[in-house]
């Protein structure tokens, strides 16, 4: 989808003349160095020359691009009181949820953890239904009866969304063994991050993962911080990508898209044949761990202006496309200006659309219910017979 | 006579029954209706609250009239939800009534079922294990998306034999030992189900199960509603709980206590072979996830079972013995101890009306608002501790829902508030003991 749209725009900008440049829609391979070599533990490391395209970095550029402005959306939606509750945003981590997806398909499943809603759009989600699930409406992703944390969709294998720190890994495995069980050739990507990495729960997944060859590839999102505590603080053994002992792992840029795409296509050829393998994703989060966290006093201003000024995931792309001479400073610019209103108009969308009927507060309790008539507090109001 | 009785017919029922013209809410009035695709053309018989282990009811039962028809024929059957079924209760009372002698009452603690009516003399004799074992297995034969896991269930056969031969049979993807991590197994579990897998999910014990509670509260129960309806969590977790045989505190707990918060799931107990076949059919079938509560002692229960194919409401419960001055409600292995009471009650002169509640959540309301207005007195023995249990829960919606038909104050007979001792003696004084039930009964009957 993204292609074509690219294609659109590109003729737009191109007038045509002798110095037409095809570059931005080329499907050509061009192959890039990844800027960091990989750390590899129990196995091989795949190469550091990534295969792709100009139309794909391009794609990338504008997918990053409308993440970070659905993040940077949420957080003023929240400062101004229309999101309540949690709310963790992703922004500095996009490079992982597209490169990600650069690896793999649809049917190949994620799970997350409460830092999902990028992802969410990775899987094909759309804005609108996002910010409808932030604020509480009933267009959201879940009838906004989840919240931020919990964002699924079901028909791109998006297993959501979890609010308990790791509980989602076990979850992970059980994708993975369902996959094994119908003998489907998919993956499983099981996304947690340096603070769930000390939980029990992981280390139980990855014994049954190992012994039983399941295909999950289990990706620690390091961003170096598990709420306010730093990773040295928390962790014995900050090597996360060698914490599975017996399960090979891989250490990756989490901030170069390309480097992220790279070692997930790696994983999933490795998982189908060999079973789990850990990735260790190198990145960093702007925010604060969520909205009610200001970020500033477990970590400088400094460093996190520092990170943003020398790694930051869309200005890397951006310097690539520039450099590759696939787009022009000018065709960037205005691809963000386009994402910004896309942003807007889905937040415009959202703001509109209902709140969800006092009836749905009984809906999706049981699939079919049961019969059951409920009543509120007083007997007298929200009646609803559960038929 | 249930043969003859119109009401084994499919009749639609309707979910709001009304008592005297007084609105029940809560009342429940699902009874679903079951039939076989594919392979076996034979439809499966519903059997009502009546289990066929109360015995002498069955004695004029005719299988023949009872074959319901199958789904196509079914009038404007829309969704499976809407058909059917037998009515329970009042009716199924009244006919087991006929013809029902009072020595039948006695059901000592461990039931040897001589020959029954027997329907037709067919059926066949098993132990409540063995009846568990069976229902799993035609179910994963029914269904190649079932599959079981827990620890030691493949190869070694299951700790209480619930899955003996399943492996051999199955293959071990589809009875998986796993490690011993609940949290981890029980999350797989609920996992797998939400990609369309039906896992049977075993806890060695009951207790081990505490492990897993956030899996089993945030992910098995919620995600259902958190996802908008998008993922379905077909699981059953099973396993055995309960106070045994001086097995010490961690090992003798009672779980449903814990679990009944939990929005999203469903909680059943069986007690008889028949039922325990019947609900994990039930259960398996359910696109609810379903907590199956066994009991350690229980297994070993002997019982004469249909041979044709059938199923237990996962929402009724079941009628043990009607009665008219009391009703005594139970689950579990206390309705051995109610039904040994009922035997001394009922030589001293009393009737009390039993009922096996089985769906520890959601209650049987309908059954037991009847059983209420008949008798006005009731009496709840249960196994859970004094505080926070089933029972406390239940006297809670019976004062609520019931209380205009109430002569006397809700007694609830429980186990002590503490942890359950070793020693024999005291073991069986943290338990409800039939001499208490008696009691009991006398006390509110005056």
């Amino acid at each position: 989808m993204a292609l074509s749209r690219l294609s659109l725009r590109s003729t737009t900008f191109l007038k045509p003349s002798s110095l037409r440049r095809h570059v931005s829609t080329d499907t050509t391979p061009i192959t890039i160095e990844t800027a960091a070599p990989f750390t590899s533990h129990q196995c091989d490391p795949p190469s550091r020359s990534v295969e792709t395209s100009s139309a794909e970095i391009l794609s990338f550029f504008r997918d990053m691009a409308r993440m970070r402005r659905m993040e940077i959306a949420a957080d003023s939606l929240y400062k101004s009181k229309l999101i309540r509750g949690f709310c963790h945003l992703y922004d500095g981590q996009e490079a992982l949820a597209v490169g990600m997806e650069a690896a793999i398909t649809k049917k190949d499943a994620i799970i997350t953890s409460y830092r999902d809603h990028c992802t969410f759009l990775g899987r094909g989600g759309e804005l609108v239904d996002a910010f409808s699930e932030l604020m509480g409406r009933m267009r959201g992703c879940s009838n906004g009866k989840g919240g931020s944390m919990h964002f699924y969709k079901k028909d791109a294998c998006f297993y959501g969304g979890h609010g308990i720190v790791g509980a989602q890994i076990p979850l992970g495995c059980g994708l993975a063994f369902a996959q094994k069980y119908s003998k489907e050739e998919n993956v499983s990507f099981v996304l947690y991050g340096d603070g769930a990495a000390n939980q029990g729960q992981l280390f139980e997944a990855l014994n049954i993962a190992a012994l039983w060859d399941l295909p999950a590839i289990l990706v620690c999102e390091n961003n170096h911080y598990g709420m306010g505590t730093a990773t040295w603080r928390s962790a014995k053994s900050p090597a996360y990508f060698k914490r599975g002992d017996y399960v090979p792992g891989l250490k990756v840029d989490g901030m170069d898209v390309l480097a992220v795409k790279q070692a997930c296509k790696f994983a999933k050829e490795h998982a189908l044949k060999n079973g789990p393998i850990i990735l260790e994703m190198d990145t960093y989060r702007y925010h604060g761990h969520s909205m009610s966290d200001p970020g500033s006093t477990y970590r400088t201003r400094d460093e996190v202006s520092g990170v943003r000024q020398v790694r930051d995931p869309i200005e890397r792309v951006r310097k690539l496309l520039l450099s590759h001479d696939i787009a022009t400073e000018k065709e960037l610019k205005d691809m963000e200006k386009e994402v910004r209103k896309e942003v807007d108009d889905a937040v415009a969308q959202a703001k509109e659309s209902p709140v969800p009927e006092a009836s749905e507060l009984f809906t999706n309790m049981y699939v079919k219910d049961c019969g059951v008539e409920s009543f509120g507090a007083d007997r007298k109001e929200l009646k609803v017979t559960l038929a | 006579m249930l043969a003859e009785d119109a009401s084994f017919t499919v009749t639609h029922v309707h979910p709001m029954r009304t008592l005297d013209g007084i609105t029940l809410p809560h009342v429940l009035r699902f009874l679903r209706f079951v039939t076989l695709p594919g392979k076996k053309k034979m439809a499966a018989r519903i059997h009502g609250g009546a289990g066929a282990g109360a015995a002498t009811a069955l004695s004029t039962f005719n299988p023949k009239k009872l074959v319901a028809p199958s789904r196509t024929n079914l009038p404007a059957a829309r969704s499976s939800k809407r058909c059917i079924v037998a009515a329970a209760g009042s009716d199924a009372s009244k006919s087991l009534r006929v013809g029902h002698s009072q020595k039948l009452i006695a059901n000592a603690a461990v039931a040897t079922k001589a020959e029954t009516s027997a329907t037709t003399g067919t059926g066949h004799e098993l132990l409540l294990f063995e009846a568990l074992q069976e229902g799993l297995e035609e179910e994963m034969d029914r269904d190649p998306r079932v599959c079981v896991m827990g620890e030691d269930v493949g190869h070694y056969g299951g700790s209480y034999k619930v899955t003996k031969g399943l492996a051999d049979k199955f293959g071990d993807l589809r009875v998986l030992d796993t490690p011993i991590c609940e949290n981890a197994f029980t999350g797989m579990g609920i996992g797998a189900a939400m990609t369309g897998l039906r896992p049977v999910i075993e806890g060695m014990n009951m207790g081990f199960l505490l492990l897993a509670f956030n899996q089993i509260s945030n992910n098995c129960g919620m995600l259902h509603y958190t996802s908008g309806g998008q993922f379905t969590i077909p699981v059953v977790i099973r396993g055995p709980g309960g106070v045994g045989r001086q097995l010490g505190a961690e090992h003798s707990q009672r779980l449903e206590s814990y679990f009944q918060s939990i929005p999203g799931i469903q909680m059943v107990a069986c007690s008889t072979p028949y039922n325990a076949k019947g609900l994990m059919k039930a259960a398996i079938r359910s696109e609810n996830p379903v907590i199956l509560f066994e009991h350690v002692l229980l297994y070993n229960l002997k019982e004469k079972i249909p041979d044709e194919e059938y199923i237990c409401n996962l929402e009724e419960a079941e009628m043990v013995r009607p009665g008219e001055h009391i009703t005594i409600l139970t689950y579990s292995r206390m309705r051995y101890h109610v039904m040994q009471a009922a035997k001394t009650l009922v030589n001293k002169g009393y009737d009390p009306e039993v009922i096996d509640i089985r769906s520890l959540k959601p209650f049987d309301l309908y059954t037991i608002g009847n059983s209420v207005k008949k008798t006005h007195r009731v009496l709840i023995v249960e196994e859970c501790m004094r505080t926070g249990g089933i029972g406390a829960s239940l006297t809670a919606a019976i004062n609520e829902n019931f209380h205009d038909y109430l002569d006397a104050p809700v007694m609830c007979l429980s186990s002590q508030d503490v942890p359950t001792p070793y020693a024999g003696t005291l073991e069986e004084w943290t338990v409800v003991q039939p001499a208490q039930i008696v009691t009991a009964v006398e006390q509110l009957c005056q």
